[in-house]
């Protein structure tokens, strides 16, 4: 696997990736980073202006806690993560071991339709990374 | 590992603090934060405790310009420094590409400065990397306290104690009043800078 650098090829193919299955959806913000905190890519509507960095930063820690808690009670993952807030949702999931994705959203997506768009973008983004292999 | 991104030509790199509990990684940072501001564009982020003691990390994106066309935006991280929390000490190891070893010059500080250097080793072992090869930068800190009459370790004896092996850059410093602290970031931003050179050619 091609981890640490990512080409322009597959880097653009991931993008529509998020933009076709996340984007036209109605989320604000959809951001792939890796465990380590590094932001790999970002796609919002344009309108959104978010700290991007310190959430990465935050995010992968607070993946990284709530895979330690699942240790705890003897599951091998929580692969999946979702904040209710009033007017912004976070929803996180797991794209490998290495990678997460994290989607932005507002009150007039449903968190079921969502999730199923989450789960075709993470298929088709685990193909385009597996290419490099 | 720093990722690079090709096609926006950014290098995200991290460093991480790291260091006994009260030697000062909080400190250096909030230094930083307060020196370099126009460099930095956004909050400084830290968990901490109501104690003020760091819980989880503390977090400082920093902009540093460029190489070769290259953004290079480094990441400022601290662990926590108490003995309990060595779990969330690995976790904010992850990826981690130079380290700034932060001892803490009091003389009852002696052991455990020893200590969280042989456990960062066993930290580092954990992810497969190695203490003799990844960017170490050792500062030697609150070096200010022997004109307060407090009893501070000569350097010699911390050399011995923590750099006779390493053999890497050291910096005496005081985290509090800012003395070497813009050198100790320089010297690791540029040690890990290198490596990272070294590591794509």
């Amino acid at each position: 696997m091609n981890y640490g650098i990512v080409n322009q090829e597959q880097l653009e193919q991931i993008e529509e990736i998020l933009f076709q299955k996340l984007i036209k959806l109605g989320v604000d913000c959809a951001i792939i980073i890796d465990m380590a905190g590094n932001i790999i890519t970002v796609k919002d509507t344009g309108k959104s202006k978010y700290d991007i960095y310190s959430f990465a930063a935050l995010a992968a820690g607070n993946f990284a806690t709530v895979d330690a808690m699942a240790k705890l009670v003897g599951e091998t993952e929580f692969s999946l993560l979702f904040h209710k807030g009033q007017d912004c949702n976070i929803h996180f999931s797991k794209i490998d071991d290495e990678l997460l994705l994290i989607t932005m959203f507002g009150r007039d997506i449903s968190l079921g339709f969502l999730r199923l768009n989450v789960v075709e973008a993470i298929d088709q983004i685990q193909k385009v990374w597996a290419k490099e292999d | 590992m720093s990722f690079i991104n090709l096609r926006d030509k950014v290098v995200q790199v991290k460093i991480v603090y790291y260091g006994p509990g009260r030697c000062g990684k909080t400190t250096n940072l909030e230094y930083i934060n307060r020196k370099f501001k126009e460099q930095i564009q956004s909050e400084m982020v830290s968990l901490k405790t109501h104690g003020d003691r760091t819980l989880f990390f503390d977090f400082l994106p920093f902009h540093m310009g460029q190489i070769k066309g290259y953004d290079i935006k480094i990441q400022l991280y601290t662990v926590p420094g108490q003995v309990k929390y060595n779990a969330t000490r690995k976790l904010v190891l992850k990826g981690v590409d130079g380290i700034v070893f932060v001892a803490d010059a009091m003389e009852k500080q002696r052991e455990k400065n020893i200590r969280s250097l042989n456990q960062l080793h066993e930290n580092l072992q954990s992810y497969k990397e190695s203490i003799f090869k990844i960017p170490l930068v050792m500062q030697y800190n609150k070096i200010d306290l022997k004109d307060h009459g407090i009893p501070v370790l000569p350097i010699a004896v911390l050399q011995q104690d923590l750099n006779s092996r390493l053999q890497v850059p050291y910096f005496e410093a005081s985290a509090i009043t800012g003395y070497n602290v813009a050198a100790t970031l320089k010297k690791i931003i540029s040690s890990t800078v290198v490596s990272i050179q070294k590591k794509l050619l």
